[in-house]
């Protein structure tokens, strides 16, 4: 049972008793030997939610406890997708100095949006953001040593150091598993970290009311732009394993369709909460990817679009059926319960606490 | 050729302003940025297009008929969607608009396919006339140019003089003391989404006649007409119709000059301009209550 904090410490520490520990290890456990009882096909789609996990963590960070809002995030993702595959190609940097680098470029241009956003609000912010995210796509696109419109291939995924003849490249969907779901678990216990601390507080302050928030002292400068910065870092980072994923990518596959449904992944899983961030990215992945690329083969439900598609639409154009599902999945969330998934989970916990009475 | 330009940057600004228009009006009266406006203009296009090719009627009829369309497509929007959010947030509106705009691709895509289509306008860009030398003109751009200045002063008159227009002012300053004084403040938005849907399904065709129709054809448009209301200020009409106008004439003149930078300029015009005055050019100044 939640018992009532009274020492600053119980407020901030991970784990709030025994059971929570138990349950993370056990969580823990059932991860790392995911590849035992999961055939290695399903590895792509984990991989691909484990990307979205962090680059929501982020875009939570600055949407969720910061109230800001970023419809450039696809920016950052190429940042950190085109950076890491220059660096590494290029320059011979091994793995994850180069990831680090991007990381910190993309943060320096998270910082320089973040600026105009200090006086921005709604949707001016939208658009600012919005139009920072083109810029980056269309000036990557533009400029030749990163392959122009056809686009970067990743090198060969080496978390060794070359130089130093200590060389380990992973070619397996496996190998990637282990590699980004450790750094997942960095970035969530980072980023949970993050939120109970002085800097956390600052964001949810901002949220909450800003102007408040300047009487009481916090620098909203600082801290607006250290949102955006650290979401943008976030999304680089997501960005890098994104590329390696895909093995290939061009300045098209970051588009404003990419921003808008990692919004859409933070506003499902419920803003502001790291486990929303979670669920949402593993809901709206699996639809993206598993489900709804191959509606045809559903149970019933497949036979009847198919049935339907015949009759009055295209049967080409039944891909797009994960467009509509993610778009009125996103309507419905905000009508019904603007909490998110996470917004459910906690009703559903609620209503067993009191159960069997 | 400066001249050239100058009207083709003017024309293409008009319609950047009348998307711009479909936005602010639905921006002053409820408070939501409307992203899925340029697919709801989209979606109305392909039904001309379905009429046209598949049903073959003559244009008029088609326009009518996708008109009708767009007054239910708002409407429907409005009822089935933002009516139902109880308090919503501003990001939950915007989210609600997002969703709308990912279906209304995904239905369009699914029912007519993604690949690219051509409509025949009456007022095409084909045609070419030479009123003064040097300056060539087509019946598109005469179109745009007429019909924009007409569009808002309609409107003009419609909030000033009309009942409802003026129901409709009522409820952007004040909606509980408009539903205090018996204004029907749902029917008021619904309206609002309908004239808003029909602007923007005609900014739409106007957009289609210069290009491809595919699912995806109104969102750079969208994306410029919305930073072109922006630059004007969200909160007028004229200022909307203006911002269009300068971004369509700073994208002409960029575009002429450094091709290859055009999308870029427009939003570098548009972050500058928003951090000098953040409300845009011709707004008065956003106060935001403590």
């Amino acid at each position: 049972m939640k018992h009532m904090k009274r020492r600053y410490y119980e407020d901030i520490e991970l784990f709030s008793s025994g059971w929570s520990i138990f349950w993370t290890i056990l969580l823990l456990a059932f991860l790392f030997t995911l590849p035992l009882y999961i055939t290695p096909y399903y590895f792509l789609t984990l991989n691909l939610i484990l990307v979205y996990i962090i680059a929501a963590l982020g875009l939570n960070l600055l949407v969720g406890y910061t109230g800001q809002i970023s419809l450039g995030h696809a920016g950052f993702f190429a940042i950190g997708a085109y950076g890491t595959t220059f660096l590494m190609s290029y320059f011979g940097i091994p793995f994850f100095i180069a990831i680090l680098l991007a990381g910190l470029i993309a943060a320096f241009l998270g910082f320089i949006i973040g600026l105009p956003a200090l006086r921005l609000e709604g949707p001016y912010l939208a658009i600012a953001t919005l139009g920072f995210g083109l810029a980056i796509m269309h000036v990557i696109g533009r400029v030749e040593i990163f392959g122009g419109r056809i686009g970067m291939h990743t090198p060969p995924l080496d978390i060794g150091i070359p130089q130093l003849n200590l060389s380990y490249i992973i070619k397996s969907d496996i190998g990637m598993y282990f590699l980004i779901l450790i750094v997942t678990i960095f970035m969530v216990i980072f980023i949970r970290n993050l939120t109970k601390t002085k800097v956390g507080r600052a964001f949810i302050a901002i949220r909450d009311d800003d102007i408040a928030a300047e009487v009481m002292g916090v620098n909203l400068a600082i801290y607006k732009t250290l949102a955006f910065a650290i979401s943008a870092f976030c999304a680089a980072i997501a960005g890098a394993f994104y590329g390696f994923i895909l093995g290939f990518f061009d300045p098209f596959t970051f588009n404003l369709i990419f921003s808008i449904i990692l919004l859409a992944i933070i506003v499902v899983g419920g803003l502001g909460s790291i486990l929303g961030s979670v669920m949402g990215a593993c809901l709206v992945v699996y639809l993206q990817y598993s489900l709804l690329s191959n509606v045809g083969d559903l149970p019933y439900v497949g036979t009847f679009l198919i049935w339907i598609s015949k009759k009055c639409f295209t049967v080409i154009g039944m891909q797009n059926i994960s467009g509509l599902v993610l778009g009125l999945i996103m309507i419905g969330i905000i009508i019904f319960e603007p909490l998110g998934m996470y917004g459910i989970w906690i009703r559903i916990k609620n209503y067993w606490k009191t159960w069997p009475f | 050729m400066f001249g050239q330009l100058l009207i083709e940057g003017l024309a293409i600004g008009a319609c950047y302003g009348l998307l711009g228009i479909a936005v602010a009006v639905i921006y002053k009266t409820s408070g939501v940025i409307n992203f899925a406006q340029g697919e709801m203009g989209m979606l109305t296009t392909f039904v001309v297009y379905h009429f046209l090719t598949i049903y073959h009627f003559p244009f008029w009829a088609a326009f009518i008929a996708a008109l009708i369309f767009a007054v239910t497509l708002g409407a429907l929007i409005q009822v089935l969607f933002l009516r139902q959010a109880e308090d919503p947030t501003e990001l939950g509106l915007l989210i609600i608009t997002l969703g709308a705009e990912l279906a209304l691709m995904a239905i369009a895509g699914w029912k007519w396919g993604g690949d690219q289509k051509a409509i025949e306008f009456p007022l095409s860009i084909q045609s070419s006339y030479e009123p003064v030398k040097g300056f060539f003109i087509n019946e598109w751009t005469i179109g745009v140019l007429l019909f924009v200045p007409l569009i808002m002063l309609a409107l003009f008159l419609f909030f000033k003089y009309s009942t409802t227009g003026k129901a409709m002012r009522a409820t952007q300053q004040n909606k509980d003391a408009a539903k205090l004084m018996g204004i029907n403040v749902e029917r008021i938005f619904a309206l609002v989404w309908i004239i808003s849907s029909v602007i923007g399904a005609i900014a739409a065709m106007f957009f289609a006649a210069r290009s491809v129709v595919e699912p995806s054809f109104m969102m750079e448009s969208f994306i410029r007409a919305f930073a072109g209301a922006v630059l004007g200020g969200l909160f007028s009409i004229p200022g909307v119709v203006l911002g269009g106008l300068m971004l369509g004439l700073i994208e002409n003149f960029f575009g002429f000059y450094w091709p290859e930078w055009k999308p870029i300029v427009a939003f570098v015009v548009i972050v500058v301009i928003l951090t000098i005055r953040p409300s845009g050019l011709f707004a008065r100044h956003y106060v935001k209550k403590v």
